[in-house]
């Protein structure tokens, strides 16, 4: 459904030009979720916004490949073409849920604006919001759609704007992130919630996270990211269970295990990984 | 510009400019940030009394603004209620029962607070018929420039680029030029009167707004609910106007407030240069211009320069105030 094909993403111009991702390759299928990991600043996030074009150019400049979504590149598309996109096909949920809702409107005209956004054809707007605060778990939703953004947990949050980015029906889920602005209970609930949907509603997701110990469970393969590259890539159990890749398997060291005897917790040392 | 110093067309401007500011306030009251600074506002003290002055200036002017039908031609329900008191021949000191002669001083037909002026007129029925001008001149003017700086300012912050730098271009060529100088040029063009004064002005009174929103807007740009909203596929005229406009309304509502009183002011120095209200018009401006010959006669005539003065001090004053304690208010690192 969706294939990237030699993407590179550079930022700024002339000798402060920085690559950002190098060629990368990766495809997601109708579906399927795949995770992106990698420490802050491999490019995961950039890769991840680039999907709809929502970098702001300039600084970011799309030096080269495609991103083919439906067998069209996204990068040739109209703006009017990307805006049915974003959101419509592909909607993202971002890391600060706090921030990422607009502070003056209650979350009712905000859910029911993208709703009318992008699916015109629903008349009972106000019932489909309700429904997919329902559908993310919201308890009493009815009452609480009249809720502005500040009235909500930081989970609470989270989960309206997971409902936002569901309502559009989208084909696929770009999820940068979700949970690590929360505290690791609403966290486990928020993964739960989120595996739960994924079955139930079949559409494919991104996985954007630093956090391996988040993926089992969700993501159906895995491509770990490094500089800017995609340095291994397969099925979840098998990169966790087997990694190839140095810089995989020090990621994977780092998870701190319960029951470990150690004083110090382990880091990468990237002197050694080249 | 003579179709807008018509009274009718400047008493449906007065109409719509205060169902704009319902409009306005009912708007802000929903959100939590203009609730809260309602919450401080009302226990500031010095705000809420200016807040009153405000409102007894504005009860004023919308008096002088209603006109009725009457026998002798429409009046104006200021002028109703004061038609008791009666006109004299020429000045009367305050609170005397003759007339400011020496050779012949007849008794008066009334008492006066305030005295007269020249033609007789009292001189509180006029400071208080002059707020309208004032409100006229300050409402007008900010319906003009108000959406003009807002939105260019918007644009600018939110496009950057090229868009930035046309906005920048213009508000700096403006901002270059002495605005005395393109104000009394501007009014020598559209000709005299209170309509071309508030045109006037709204060209030149642009430029603060225009780049206090850009600059706020390049910060609220940066915030991820833009990003979100653009995520989720949102034109760009809907980003500007639901989500980027509703963040900075309240920088509006205060310059609007702070910039009220510069025009006010601006009306009446136009005024004493000749080029603002045309005659017969009530005004500070033309009442001060009128009454600075009076203080070189003998004996002095004081009371009517001093009248207008302190009318539009305490307007300017209460404003200004209103103002500080709306940014006290709206302030996030107030501590309370």
């Amino acid at each position: 459904m969706l294939s990237l094909r030699n993407l590179s993403i550079d930022f700024g111009t002339g000798p402060d030009r920085v690559r950002a991702v190098k060629g990368i390759n990766l495809a997601i299928g109708a579906g399927e979720t795949v995770a992106l990991v990698g420490e802050s600043g491999s490019g995961k996030s950039v890769t991840g916004m680039a999907l709809t074009r929502l970098l702001p150019e300039p600084p970011a400049v799309y030096a080269g490949g495609e991103i083919l979504f439906e067998g069209r590149d996204v990068l040739k598309m109209s703006p009017d073409e990307l805006r049915r996109l974003r959101g419509g096909k592909i909607a993202y949920v971002f890391q600060e849920p706090s921030t990422s809702l607009n502070p003056v409107f209650t979350i009712r005209s905000q859910l029911a604006e993208a709703i009318r956004l992008h699916r015109p054809e629903v008349k009972e707007v106000d019932a489909e919001v309700v429904h997919y605060l329902d559908l993310v778990g919201i308890v009493d939703a009815a009452k609480r759609v009249n809720d502005y953004p500040h009235q909500l947990s930081g989970g609470m949050q989270q989960r309206v704007m997971i409902a936002m980015a569901l309502a559009c029906h989208p084909q696929l889920l770009v999820a940068d992130e979700p949970t690590t602005a929360l505290d690791v209970t609403v966290q486990a609930q928020i993964l739960d919630q989120m595996r739960e949907l994924k079955k139930r509603l079949k559409m494919a997701m991104l996985l954007i996270t630093h956090n391996f110990g988040i993926i089992g469970g969700i993501a159906d393969r895995v491509a770990v990211m490094f500089r800017g590259d995609i340095v291994e890539e397969g099925t979840t159990e098998e990169v966790l269970r087997n990694p190839q890749h140095a810089y995989t398997k020090a990621l994977i060291g780092c998870i701190p295990q319960l029951g470990q005897r150690r004083r110090r917790l382990v880091t990468i040392d990237h002197s050694t990984l080249g | 510009m003579k179709w807008l110093d018509q009274i009718w067309v400047q008493n449906l401007c007065l109409l719509a400019g205060y169902a704009l500011l319902a409009r306005l306030v009912l708007w802000g009251m929903r959100s939590e940030r203009w609730q809260s600074a309602w919450k401080h506002l009302r226990r500031d003290r010095v705000g809420m009394l200016s807040l009153c002055v405000i409102l007894f200036y504005l009860l004023v002017g919308t008096l002088e603004s209603i006109s009725l039908p009457s026998p002798s031609g429409s009046l104006t329900v200021l002028q109703r209620l004061t038609q008791s008191i009666p006109q004299e021949k020429s000045y009367a000191a305050p609170f005397t029962t003759a007339a400011l002669s020496v050779s012949d001083p007849k008794p008066l037909l009334g008492r006066h607070v305030l005295g007269t002026d020249a033609l007789g007129r009292d001189t509180l029925v006029q400071t208080l018929r002059a707020t309208r001008s004032a409100l006229w001149i300050g409402g007008l003017t900010s319906l003009i420039y108000i959406p003009l700086g807002v939105l260019l300012g918007l644009m600018a912050g939110y496009y950057r680029r090229w868009v930035d730098d046309a906005v920048q271009y213009l508000y700096s060529t403006v901002a270059a030029v002495p605005e005395i100088l393109m104000l009394v040029a501007i009014l020598m063009v559209l000709g005299k009167g209170l309509g071309s004064m508030a045109i006037a002005l709204g060209i030149t009174g642009w430029v603060g707004m225009a780049r206090l929103i850009r600059g706020e807007t390049l910060r609220q740009v940066e915030r991820p609910y833009i990003t979100a909203a653009k995520s989720l596929g949102q034109s760009d005229w809907k980003i500007l106007t639901r989500h980027l406009l509703p963040n900075v309304m309240h920088l509006v509502l205060i310059k609007f407030v702070l910039g009220f009183s510069g025009l006010v002011l601006a009306e009446a120095v136009l005024s004493y240069l000749g080029v603002g209200a045309p005659v017969g018009t009530a005004s500070w401006g033309t009442m001060i211009d009128a009454s600075r010959s009076e203080l070189s006669r003998e004996p002095l005539v004081w009371w009517n320069l001093t009248a207008s003065s302190c009318a539009l001090f305490l307007m300017v004053l209460a404003l200004n105030l209103f103002g500080d304690a709306l940014q006290r208010a709206f302030d996030p690192k107030r501590g309370s």
